[in-house]
Order: structure tokens, then sequence, then C-alpha cells
């Protein structure tokens, strides 16, 4: 079986991408967003299709999964082994992301012709849509590191433009601006652990990198700085770009304001996919970071324990629908990053391996429903704030009914996909670091508190009164939350520990009962809190936050972690580095220049009265200076 | 005929025929279809070239011929390219035919401002054309000259303190030219007669006292036209006087004089003195790439904002130079032509923002994407080019120095390399700064609404600098093989000496 025909997944979006940027403003807005559509259905399709003949029919050779490069051309030469090549690498976890996202991506396309419907802009919005899915797409197949750096890139910018899409609203300009220089920040991480790594290795190539032979390893091993090999560096220092995208704490600033993009591209680009590229980051070179980088790994797991943590207790306590989900979002990726941190290599040893792949998968159904949900919400109520929000489940019942299931699945009650995929997380955690396991444990109960405490917040609680009734969302916006809620049940049936491994190699996986039972009561019970403070109008929440105080504040302000930000930029970077130089240059570097000028004029003013023209002043100085030379001729020559 | 000899030919007459027309209309006319004629021409001479090269002319420089023009002290007309020269050829025409659009407008003395620029330009492609130092050295100083006028005449602000400080600087430069050029001059005897011939001199291991004296002098006087730090102040003030054309040929063309000189002439003649010498350049150049980027952080006046981003810019290109590896250089050729296109876009869009707001401060535009979205578009590509976006030719040029300079053996090279770095950071700051306050937000000026967006004659100008960025930056791998090649007997020059 040849693959031959995926170079289509990546070129039909690009395809809409040109011709709805370039010609799209002379189309009718509907027109754009059907060719839109109809292009990623096509790539849905063709997605599903790869998955179905890699995974059951061609993909295993021999009891294990081959990494088949479809297609690899050198675009750029550096050195003869240094180049960067564009191509298609097809394995497990690229399979796996080309079925996230195209599905994604096909319903916010298809959700988005409803949601948009009469902005300004909607050709350019599908325009941005396509280029996103184009370079995320890009991205999970690149065969080399470098290829996937330039989609990162290309990635980083679709969500600028996305987030910035109302560039007319100073808040959402200030929002894409954020998100592209913090991750670009991190990107720098990124771009210098490339370097580092490609000068020790001398290669980009993902199947040199993670492939068996270790000996090209060898001087970077060997090399150190400041007590860490050279090549734990390079992992740090590639982990930080991945923790940049997946916003991982401290970087994790930019993606609660990135909400102030369209509903849509959240979920899309600010849930499902582009987030979680630094999982896939990692997982992509998980055997040099297990290998060769064992430090830089438990970075990543106690990162990612303390970002899941962190985020699910600010989450508890905003109340913008969408700041919770990004919240949310920054949690669940933070069990991402967790389970591959705490993950082994081969067998049931790399359990977290896939746990957090199968983790990154159900996420992205049921997150991408929360968002698409939420943006049905505010699509019928025109607000983002849940005080101004309570009993829509009457006019809206099949949102409420998606999202019912989306909170559930979230929250890991039994038999729906979360479950399934927490559980493995759990058990990967358990039995490689207690306290780790500790967390997420207490995590999955304040996960399953906060996401009803916005459940209840917006369906049930006090009916408010709204401006004119909340009405159902039209068709195009409900299809997609009854396909992504199928998706949400019944993604957690997929055998996934016999398609995606550390090694390449199925292994059997059980359900743990001894983990997945009390895990499944902290989140009963957190469910039952929330049910207890927020199902009907109480005073009770707000007690109880008085009661906490300061403490309540800090986290209701983020832990002030954006202050201390605007505190280095503001501060720090524009008035202490950027204007003291711009001083310096005006006034110290120019000003030597022109005082080298002013000193040639004014010794020239000074000099110049020699040359006056004026033959008795030269007869004068011509006799003096005679009568000069002729004493010194006379005293001291002789 | 020599087709190169069509590039000082080509300007010459256009400027003769400009003579006779009578107005603005025709000045203009003349002007596009002399340098029209030129870009055809620089395109033949690129596919010609590389139809030589391709049947297997590996001579180091096509096009050859030598006319001698003052036999007394045996200087030549010698002229012939390599596939560098060829592509700087490329990029000059672009830019010159792009300006000549971008002062389609220019209705004060316009007979006069086009023989000006076109002079300015015989200069610029006839110092890539020569193979003969003397030769070089007298067309560097025609397309510095016509500069003082183009400011003096035709700029605005403070703009005869700015074309004299310009002026006077770059001619600082050519002193210490003069100098180094005559130690070459004479030091060749030791071979037998002296010469300018470049590629005589290329020939001749010239002693290392010798090197290590005249070095300097040809470095740095090159290196004043390529902005290097603490010499490059001439650069923010000459810009943000300079009308818009004059902006982007010069930012765009003039300062690679700067950049080319340095590696043809200082480094590939005197290699051991450059091996010696690189680390203080390294550390000003280092210096010139990230002081530049955070300068332009404060900056209000987008000509400043855009003259900063060049001396960074410009810094990176004679520091990837000075690394001494075939892949640094490479990227720091890319570096000039990507940041020669780049500039000059950005200079042209000023230009036209600045002809209707009549401002060229940050803080007094707003939300000019609604009322000129072709603009506004543009200066985003501009933008995103700036800060090294992939698909662009930014990106291409950025990591090609990188990758190289990383390559080196020495600790010291990577670490300034990683200090280098930083200013992809420090230019997304900028870039972002200036795109979130005058392109995008509310409209700030409400009579900004009845503003119009670009015209044909503006949109073809730009329109035809985006098109190689983006070329260049989604089909790299042509433009730098050619350019390794071409840089195969440099580095070799270079590296054997150490």
């Amino acid at each position: 079986m040849s693959f031959q025909y995926t170079i289509l997944i990546l070129l039909i979006p690009l395809a809409c991408f040109l011709i709805n940027g370039l010609v799209g403003m002379k189309f009718k807005p509907l027109l754009s967003g059907i060719l839109g559509t109809a292009g990623l259905g096509i790539i849905w399709l063709l997605s599903l299709f790869t998955a179905y003949t890699y995974f059951f029919q061609v993909g295993q050779v021999n009891g294990e999964f081959q990494k088949i490069v479809v297609i690899n051309a050198e675009w750029l030469r550096f050195t003869d082994k240094l180049h960067i090549d564009m191509g298609i690498l097809l394995d497990p976890i690229s399979v796996m992301m080309l079925v996230v996202i195209t599905t994604v991506s096909f319903m916010v396309h298809l959700y988005s012709i409803g949601y948009m419907h009469g902005e300004r802009g909607f050709q350019r919005f599908y325009a941005f849509l396509a280029l996103f899915t184009f370079s995320m797409l890009g991205l999970v197949v690149a065969t080399n590191i470098f290829q996937m750096y330039v989609f990162w890139e290309l990635v980083g910018v679709s969500s600028f433009l996305l987030i910035g899409f109302y560039y007319d609203r100073p808040s959402a300009v200030a929002a894409s601006k954020k998100a592209f220089i913090v991750t670009r920040f991190a990107d720098l991480g990124f771009l210098i652990g490339i370097l580092v790594l490609s000068y020790f290795t001398g290669t980009f190539d993902f199947i040199a990198l993670t492939g068996s032979d270790q000996s090209i390893f060898a001087s970077g091993a060997a090399a150190s700085f400041m007590g860490l090999s050279a090549l734990t560096w390079a992992a740090l220092l590639i982990f930080m770009g991945g923790a940049g995208k997946s916003a991982m704490f401290p970087l994790h600033i930019w993606l609660p304001d990135a909400m102030e993009g369209p509903t849509p591209v959240s979920a899309l680009i600010h849930a499902a996919t582009m987030v979680v590229a630094g999982v896939f980051l990692v997982a992509r070179m998980f055997p040099v970071f297990f290998f060769q980088a064992p430090a830089a790994l438990e970075l990543v797991a106690y990162v990612g324990g303390f970002t899941s943590l962190f985020a699910a207790i600010i989450a508890c306590t905003q109340f913008d629908i969408k700041r919770v989900l990004a919240f949310s979002t920054l949690s669940q990726i933070g069990y991402m990053m967790l389970a591959l941190g705490v993950s082994g290599y081969g067998g049931h040893e790399g359990l977290g391996y896939m746990a957090a792949l199968f983790h990154l998968f159900t996420h992205a159904m049921f997150k991408a429903l929360l968002f698409l949900g939420a943006g049905s919400v505010i699509h019928a109520v025109h607000s983002n704030v849940m005080q101004e929000m309570g009993g829509l489940r009457k006019y809206l019942p099949v949102t409420h009914l998606t999202f019912l299931i989306a909170c559930l699945t979230i929250a890991g009650v039994p038999f729906l996909s979360g479950f399934f995929s927490k559980d493995e997380i759990l058990v990967a955690a358990w039995q490689s670091n207690k306290f780790l396991f500790a967390v997420e444990f207490l995590v999955a109960g304040i996960t399953a508190f906060y996401m009803f405490r916005l459940y209840f917040n917006i369906f049930w609680g006090k009916e408010k009164t709204y401006a004119h009734p909340p009405h159902e969302s039209p068709l195009t916006m409900t299809i997609p939350l009854v396909l992504l809620a199928l998706g949400s049940i019944f993604a957690g049936y997929l055998p996934f520990s016999e398609l995606i491994s550390s090694d390449y190699k199925p292994f059997e996986t059980t359900l743990h009962l001894s983990v997945a039972i009390p895990s499944v009561l902290i989140g009963l019970a957190g469910i039952g809190l929330a049910m207890l403070f927020y199902r009907r109008e109480s005073t009770l929440p707000d007690r109880i936050a008085a009661s906490l105080g300061s403490f309540y504040k800090v986290v209701l302000n983020k832990f002030y972690i954006d202050e201390l930000y605007l505190f280095v930029t503001r501060k720090i970077i524009f008035n202490y580095i950027s204007r003291p130089i711009a001083w310096f240059d005006r006034h110290i570097v120019d000003g030597t220049m022109n005082g080298i000028g002013w000193v040639t004029e004014t010794s020239s003013q000074k000099i110049k009265g020699l040359q006056s023209g004026r033959i008795s002043q030269y007869g004068f100085v011509f006799a003096i200076a005679a009568v000069g030379l002729a004493l010194v001729f006379i005293y001291f020559i002789n | 005929m020599n087709i190169l000899n069509l590039f000082v030919i080509i300007p010459v007459v256009t400027m003769a025929a400009i003579l006779f027309t009578k107005d603005l209309r025709g000045a203009r006319l003349v002007s596009a279809v002399g340098m029209g004629l030129q870009l055809i021409a620089a395109v033949v001479l690129i596919f010609s070239f590389f139809a030589l090269r391709k049947a297997g002319d590996s001579a180091e420089f096509l096009f050859y011929s030598d006319v001698t023009w003052f036999e007394s002290l045996n200087i030549h007309y010698a002229i012939g390219v390599d596939s560098i020269a060829v592509w700087m050829i490329g990029l000059a025409s672009v830019v010159v035919f792009a300006g000549i659009f971008a002062s389609w407008q220019m209705e004060y003395l316009s007979r006069e401002f086009f023989i000006s620029l076109i002079l300015l330009a015989t200069g610029v492609f006839g110092f890539f054309i020569s193979l003969d130092l003397f030769t070089m050295f007298l067309f560097y100083e025609v397309a510095v000259i016509p500069m003082y006028l183009l400011i003096g005449i035709w700029g605005s602000g403070p703009k005869e303190y700015s074309a004299m400080k310009l002026t006077l600087m770059l001619m600082g430069g050519s002193a210490l030219l003069i100098v180094g050029l005559l130690g070459l001059y004479f030091g060749s005897a030791q071979a037998g007669e002296v010469t300018f011939n470049l590629l005589e001199l290329s020939r001749i291991n010239f002693p290392v006292t010798m090197q290590r004296f005249f070095f300097p002098f040809l470095f740095v006087g090159f290196g004043i036209l390529g902005a290097l730090f603490p010499l490059h102040t001439w650069s923010p003030d000459g810009h943000a006087s300079a009308p818009t054309a004059v902006s982007m040929l010069h930012a765009g063309v003039l300062m690679k004089l700067g950049g080319y000189g340095c590696f043809r002439v200082a480094m590939f003649l005197l290699p051991e003195a450059a091996n010696e010498m690189a680390w203080i350049f390294l550390i000003l150049t280092t210096i010139s790439v990230v002081y530049g980027a955070f300068g332009a952080i404060w900056q209000k006046d987008l000509k400043y904002i855009n003259a900063y981003s060049s001396v960074s810019h410009c810094g990176l290109v004679l520091f990837a130079l000075l690394m001494m590896n075939q892949t640094a250089m490479d990227g720091a050729i890319i570096q000039m032509i990507s940041h020669g296109l780049m500039t000059a876009l950005f200079f042209a869009l000023i230009g036209m923002i600045y002809s209707r707001t009549h401002t060229r401060n940050i803080n007094e535009m707003g939300g000019l994407m609604k009322v000129m979205p072709f603009l506004a578009v543009a200066y985003m590509i501009a933008g995103f080019a700036s800060l090294g976006l992939p698909g662009l030719s930014g990106f291409v040029a950025e990591m090609t120095v990188f990758i190289g300079s990383f390559q080196h053996q020495d600790l010291f090279h990577r670490v300034i390399t990683i200090i280098a770095t930083l200013s992809i950071v420090i230019t997304a700051v900028y870039i972002l700064r200036v795109v979130g306050k005058i392109l995008l937000g509310e409209l700030q000026n409400p009579e900004h609404q009845k503003l119009g967006d670009a015209l044909w004659f503006e949109k073809l100008s730009l329109v035809l600098l985006i098109l190689p960025i983006v070329a260049m930056g989604t089909l790299p791998l042509f433009l730098s093989n050619t350019i390794l090649d071409a840089l195969k007997p440099i580095v070799e020059r270079l590296t054997a000496m150490i």
C-alpha cells in the first residue's frame, strides 16, 4: 500500500488558504466557508482512510509498527549532514494526530459556518483556519526536527492571526501579541535546543534521532555544561519550546488571554490541537529524553504535575466560561506531560507514553466539544460571563445534553472516554511516583468540581433575564456537537495500547480497579460538591470564598503571574534596557560622532583667522617667523 | 558584447534620456522603462549565468572581460560575476525598479531627482560587476555622492544635518578604504607588477604584518556602510530624512555594498588577518545585532524603528561573514538579499503611509488596517519576514546563519551565536508593537477614515518586492546551493590559513 496520496492531506488546506486568502474577498462569504469545509471534509476522510490502512492493514510488520517515510525532499541544505527536508513521516503517533487534527478541524469548519455567520472578515477567518490546519498537519508529519520547527512557527503565527481576528478590539490585539511573544520566547529555547542537539548528533532526522543506534549521542553525552550533559541541556531547551506551545507553567500566561479569539478557534487551536503540540514534541523525541536525558524527563513530569494542580485551582475561581475551559485545558495538558514524564520505555513500562497520547486523543474530543458547546451558549446569550447565565437547559436542549456528556467525560465518569485515558495516566503515575499520583488524584476531584460548577451555573441555577429569549443554535453548529459527543463517549473503547506504544510494539492493558474506583469516587465527590453549591442559587460559595480571604483573591488573580510578567517586560526590558540603549545610542555613540564634527568645526574656526587675506598680517607673521627661525638656527642648530 | 556592460550602459542612457523630458510624467516614464530594461537584463543575466554553469563552465567568474583604462597605473575596467554578484545584481534591479514606482509622484525637481536616483543605481551596479578594485572604489563613490543631494534636497526633517552626517561618515569610511586599497596595490608589487585586479591579488599571499596593518582599514571602511557598531549612527538620521525611494535603495542595496566589500575584498584578500582579528569584530557585530534590536523597541518614528532594525539585521550579516564557514557565510549572503528586499518593502510602505497620514509617529496612528488593507497586509508581510517567519525569506537567512555559526568547534563562537539568537525574540517584540499600534486596534484619528488604499503603481512596487521574499522563503534550495558553490574558493582561502 502506497501512501503517496497523503501529500494531499497537506496540499488541500494549503490550497484553501491560498484561494480564500488571495481571492476570497471576491467570493460570497458562504462560498468560502463551504469551500474550506469541503476541503477539510475530504482530508478528514483521507486521514481516516490512512489511519485505517496504517493501523489495521500495512503499518504493522512482525509485531512492530513501522515508520514509513512517504516523501522526503531536500528543502534547504546547510552542510552535507545537516539539511532541512520537507516530508511526511507516518508512524502511530503522526497518524493518530492526523485523525485528531482533521476531525476537530472539520467540525470547527462546519460549526463556524453558523457561528461566524455575518461576521466581517468571514473569508479571512476561513483562510486562517486553513492555514492553521495546514501548518499543524505539517508539524505532526515532520520527518525531521527542523521541519517541525518550521511548521511550529507557522502554527504560532496562525494562532496569532486567529486570536487577533477581531483586530479592532484592543484586548484581542494585546492577547494575540502576548501569545506570539511568549511562545516565540519559548521557541527560542527550542531553536537553541535544536542547535545543540544537531551540533552533537549531526542530524535533524527523527528516524536517526529516535532509532536504535545510540552512537550518535556519544559526543553529546560526554560534553557537559554546568553539571548537566549537553544532551540534557538540549532536551531541556527543546522541552522549553514544547512548554511554551502547550502553555505549561510558567509559560502558560498567554493561553487564558488567547480566549479573545473567536470560540471555534479556541476549540481548534487552544484546546484540541496546537496546545498539545508540546506533548507531541516530547512524545516524538521520547527515546532521546528517556535514554539520553532522564533528568529532563523528570522535569517534564513535575512541570506537568504542577501545572495541572495550579491550573485546576485557578479554574475554580474564574467566571468567564471560556477562561474556565482554558485553565481546564492547561490542567489536562499537565496530565499528559506528567504521563510522559513518568513513562518508561517498552511494553508495559511505557504505559505513561501510551496514556499521554490516549488522553490527548480523548481530550481533543471532549474539550473541543466543551468549547463548541460554550460557543453555542455564547451565541445564544451574547455573553461570556457565567453570572449572566442560568437555567439555559430549557432553551438549548442539544447544547445542554452534549455539554453534560463532555463534563461527565472530563470528570472521569465510568465508561466514557475520559475515564479510560485518565485511569491509564493515574496507573502510570502510581507505578513510578507516588507523590505525583497523589497530586493527580486530587486534581481529578478538583476537575470534576470546577467543570460542574461551570455546568450548573450555565444550565441550572436561577434563570436570568435575557435581552431576547435564547434559542438553540442552527444545525451547522449542533451537528458537530453531536458528532463530538459521540466521539467523547466512544473514543475510550479504541484498543489504544495495541496501536500506540513507546517502542511501537503493541501491548496489553487492563483496567486497574484499585486505581479506577477511588478516582471515580473522588470525581463523583467533586460533582456532588458542585451540585450542592451551584445547582440552586446559594450564598454558600460566596461565604466560602470570603472565608478564604486573601488566598481566594490570589487565586482569582491567577497568582499574579501576569503582573510579574508585565513587570519584567514593561519595567525591566522596556524601561531599563531598551530606553537606556536608545539614549546611549543618541547621546553617547552619536554624541561622539557629533563631538568629532564639533571639534573639527571649532578648531577650524579658531585657526581660520590666519587665512585673513590681509597683506599686513601676512607680512607681520612672515617677519616674526623669519626672526624666530633665525634665532633657532643660530642658537640651537649650531 | 559582454552582457555586464549593459548594467552601466542602460542607466547612463536612461539618465541622458531623462534630460530630454519635460516634466514628472516624462521623467518617471523614462526611468521606469530604463529600469524595467535593467530588470529584464538582470533576469537574462541570471538565466544565462546558470545556463553556463550548468553547461560546465566552472571558472570562478563568468562574463569576464578586461579593458585597460589607465595604463600607467595599471588600472583596468575588469568585470565579471560569480553567483553571489549575480544575485546581488538581481536584488538591486528589483529594488531600483520598485523604487521608481515608489517615487511616482515626486513633483519637486522631478528630472533631477530621477537622474540622481539612477546615478546612485549606476554606482551600485558598477560596484557589483567590477573586479578591479580601483574601478570598484570609483563606482562605490558614485553611489555614495548622489546620496548627499538626494537627502539634502528631497529629504524631510533636519535634512541638511542628516545628509551631511551621512556623507561625512561614509566619506570617512572611504578614506579608510583608499588607504587599504593602496596598501594592497603597492603590496602586490612583491608578485611582479602592481595591480588592482581582484583575481590577481587573490593569488598573492601577503605578509602577515602587512595584512594586520591594512585589514582594519578595509574592514572598517566597508563596515561603516554595513552599519558596524559603533559607526552606525548615520543610518537612523539618514534614513529618517531621506525620501522614500532613497531609503529603499540605501538600506536595501547600498548597505549591502558594505557587507559585500567586507568579504570580497577585506576578508578574501587578507585571510590571515581576518582570522586573527575576527573576534574583535565578532564582538562588535554581536553587539550590533542585539543592541540594534533593543534600540528599535523604544523608537516612536517608523523610520527610526526600521533603521535600528537594519542595524540589527545588517549586524547579523557581518557577524555571519566573520564566522568564516561556508554555511554561515551562505546565510550572510541570503540575509543580505533578504534584508535588502524586506527593508526596501518597509521603507516603501512607510513612505506610502506617511504620504497619507503625514505622520510617522506610531502613537498618532492606529487601526489603519480598516482604511488601507492592502498597505496594512503588505506591512504585516514585511514584519513577518523581518521577525523570521518560515515561508518568508528572513527565516531561511537567519536559520542558515545560526546553524552555520553554531557548527564552530570553538565555544566562544557558539556562545555568541546563542546571544545573537536572542534577536529573534526582540525583533518579534518591536515588530508586533508597531503592527499592533498602527495597523490594528480602533481607528485612532478620525481624519484617517477618508484615506485611500494603495494606488496601482504603489501596488506594483509592493508586489514586486513581496514576490521574491515569498519565493526565497518557500523554495530556497537553488539560491542557497548556488551561493554555497560560489563561496567555496573564498572559504577555502580563509580556512587554509589556520
